[in-house]
């Protein structure tokens, strides 16, 4: 068996199908991590029964703790074919949290998302959202409870205005019939004037009053961005989920952006659960940061607690700090060692090793 | 950041971008056409100018008018390709003269006879649209197009076999397949294949405007309400419509229906223009026809449909000695159509020319723009 994964070693190919001995492997490498019994969480079959009710209040915020989670999700797994993308994913997220959800390209962030708005159908495990199983529930009805999401690969209405984009999400909120539509009675006046009036009051969250005219599609990118968590917000969400929001963003405007989703959050006192690889931002906003890879949690944490494991950053974020001991020089090669041995850097990302480099 | 996002759209040199009143610049082109339309053709039927035959073609231009508008809310609006809209016309055509038929019978009021037998077809039509419309509206594209051109031809084939007619009593009759015993033959009203006969011809011009009128503001309203921008961004981004909440189906139906109760409507006053109807008149050529419209006009486009269903109607009427190559040069000039409207190089050569025309748009600095951007949008 050694020498077959030796030999594949030299080739450097990504074998999906050996991708279970990049688990073993990760789960040698982070099970002795546990930091103070809860800086680092190690996810692993051990540690979890599956019929034990699973609490993790402890990685919420205090400011939430004494309110019922917004959002709890136990043992999720979903396989494509023969293909495991995610597996055993546990979270819980407080009322009014920001919590992260970091990884390499490839780990299942946004598999994670699609599951939890039920673009995707989960194989394992339930999701309770505010308190309720979101079994069989679609993705119109998932919005319709209170979750919110935006898209990696932006998804606006294109031909619509900025601030058409808007109205179609305050849709269940807009309260007139077809016949009203068609005709434009006296209601459709009332009710028009009114949700232009609340569509302007979203489009000052982000200062686009003047651009409401405009087609969707002909805006700059940022923008976007910013109207498509507009729209996500006109939902009146309990729980914004934002898949990347500051991808293609310059950094004064990933600044802006991050006092703008803790203005949404104090101001509409929604939690928002994120994906963003700018660690700027996460490390900026994120009270409470899940880690991904191979589908699976490899750490959870205070953003401090992730930003200072090593293990962590030299894994996922990439990043030296300082000077490295000579003991954690020989730990570094080992992980190195093993790391390559799994093959996780080449199939986790396909990019070039930046361990290298740094 | 307002500021800095208007920078840098017109750095990008976005002119068009900005979308302002176009509902209300299209509402007013698209009536100011019609009215103007009517009114030009009147004063030149009562000059004189206009030959007989295509005065006869006064109502069908209407009528053709507003088929082209109403595919517009399924093919433009809702982005669905649809092949059967003749077969809600013929539903329509034949549930309206039945109507009329009828009412006939005890009315003598023509206006009540003929508003009646357009709600009562268009009711029976998007009936049809519903009753077709849940099983087939999960599909996408081009399977949409097979099947809805399918049931086209199982409504033409199924007039085919239709039979109506009132028996020595007064009392309406019908059957499947057969001629109907006891029934005259002049109070027959609709004979399997040889269609409505005896038909009380009622439609006119006037009439024919009032339904133009009545479905371009039916089409404009639902498209600047709430229904019509659901129905639009489910079109722009199914899953992003999904995700803050619509309910897809339901909006792809509701256009889907609203749609076929309009060309119901416009059936019906087709039926009504003339004294005998063969239902072979609402087969596939006739789907397609209205089709040729829509994207003559430029898709999504309600006033463009206007204009192409108008000139396409009185053009073979006025050239009739060269009908044999009228659908070759419907072919030409759809192809034609569609490579200048994708062709880079044509494009710019028609921006050109437009800047030329058009001297005090450049001088704004949009240089002409407009005019490629509008027929991209047509043929999109």
């Amino acid at each position: 068996m050694a020498d077959k994964k030796d030999m594949r070693d030299e080739r450097h190919d990504i074998d999906i199908s050996d991708s279970g001995h990049a688990y073993e492997n990760r789960q040698e490498i982070y099970y002795n991590d546990n930091v103070g019994g809860r800086a680092v969480f190690v996810d692993s079959k051990e540690q979890y029964d599956p019929d034990e009710p699973y609490n993790d209040q402890v990685f919420i915020p205090e400011k939430d703790r004494d309110k019922a989670p917004i959002l709890q999700v136990k043992n999720l797994g979903i396989d494509f074919g023969g293909l495991t993308a995610v597996d055993n994913f546990n979270l819980t997220l407080g009322r009014t949290e920001i919590g992260g959800l970091i990884g390499p390209n490839g780990a299942g962030k946004t598999t994670i998302f699609n599951m939890l708005t039920k673009v995707y159908e989960p194989t394992r495990g339930e999701i309770f959202f505010d308190g309720k199983s979101t079994k069989g529930m679609t993705t119109v009805d998932i919005n319709k409870a209170g979750m919110a999401r935006t898209f990696q690969n932006i998804r606006l209405f294109d031909k619509l205005t900025v601030e058409e984009n808007i109205k179609v999400a305050l849709h269940h909120t807009t309260n007139y019939g077809l016949i009203d539509g068609m005709l434009h009675t006296p209601k459709y006046r009332h009710e028009e004037f009114r949700i232009r009036k609340e569509a302007m009051k979203y489009l000052k969250i982000f200062g686009m009053t003047k651009t409401a005219d405009y087609r969707a599609g002909s805006l700059p990118y940022g923008a976007q961005r910013r109207l498509e968590i507009m729209r996500a917000l006109a939902t009146k969400p309990k729980l914004l989920l934002l898949d990347e929001p500051a991808a293609g963003m310059n950094p004064s405007e990933t600044s802006e952006l991050m006092e703008t989703i803790r203005e949404i959050r104090d101001r509409f006192q929604i939690a928002v659960f994120l994906i963003e690889h700018d660690m700027s931002l996460v490390m900026g906003i994120c009270e409470g940061i899940v880690v991904l890879n191979y589908g699976r949690v490899i750490a959870k944490g205070w953003p401090e607690e992730i930003q200072s494991n090593p293990k962590v950053i030299e894994a996922y974020l990439g990043k030296s700090r300082g000077k490295m001991e000579e003991e954690e020089e020989k730990e570094k090669a080992d992980i190195e060692k093993a790391l390559r041995k799994g093959r996780l850097e080449s199939a986790a990302s396909g990019k070039p090793d930046r361990k290298e480099g740094e | 950041m307002a500021e800095r996002i208007l920078k840098n759209i017109s750095s990008r040199g976005l002119k068009n971008a900005v979308k302002g009143n176009e509902y209300r610049r299209e509402a007013s082109i698209s009536y100011g056409i019609l009215i103007g339309g009517y009114i030009l053709f009147q004063i030149l039927a009562a000059a004189g100018l206009i030959g007989h035959n295509l005065q006869g073609q006064f109502v069908p231009i209407c009528v053709y008018i507003s088929l082209a508008v109403s595919l517009n809310l399924v093919v433009g609006i809702s982005g669905e390709l649809s092949l059967g809209h003749a077969g809600f016309m013929a539903v329509g055509a034949f549930s309206g003269i039945l109507m009329s038929r009828i009412l006939g019978q005890s009315m003598s009021f023509e206006p009540a006879i003929i508003i009646i037998s357009m709600l009562f077809g268009a009711l029976i039509a998007s009936l049809a649209g519903f009753v077709i419309g849940i099983p087939i509206l999960g599909l996408r594209g081009d399977y949409l197009a097979i099947v809805t051109l399918a049931f086209g031809e199982i409504i033409r084939n199924f007039m085919n076999v239709l039979y109506f007619g009132f028996d020595g009593n007064g009392r309406l009759r019908f059957a499947f397949n057969h001629t109907i015993e006891g029934v005259e033959n002049n109070d027959r009203i609709i004979t399997g294949a040889i269609g409505a006969t005896g038909t009380k011809t009622m439609a006119t011009f006037t009439w024919g405007l009032l339904l133009c009128l009545f479905t371009v503001f039916i089409v404009l309203n639902l498209k600047n309400s709430k229904q019509g921008r659901a129905i639009m961004s489910i079109r722009d981004n199914r899953i992003a419509g999904e995700s803050i909440g619509l309910d897809v189906r339901k909006y792809k139906l509701m256009a889907f229906v609203v749609s076929a109760a309009l060309a119901g409507m416009a059936g019906c006053l087709f039926g009504l223009n003339y004294s005998t109807l063969v239902p072979v008149k609402f087969n596939f050529n006739t789907s397609v026809l209205i089709l040729v419209f829509v994207v003559l006009g430029g898709v999504g486009n309600i006033w463009g449909g206007i204009i192409a269903a108008a000139l396409l109607t009185v053009l073979p009427e006025t050239f009739r000695q060269f009908a044999d190559y009228r659908m070759l040069t419907y072919a030409i000039v759809l192809i034609l159509v569609m490579i200048c409207t994708y062709n880079p190089a044509i494009k710019a050569r028609i921006t050109g020319i437009w800047a030329k025309i058009n001297p005090v748009k450049k001088k704004s600095g949009s240089s002409g723009k407009g005019k490629g951007k509008k027929s991209r949008k047509g043929a999109a």
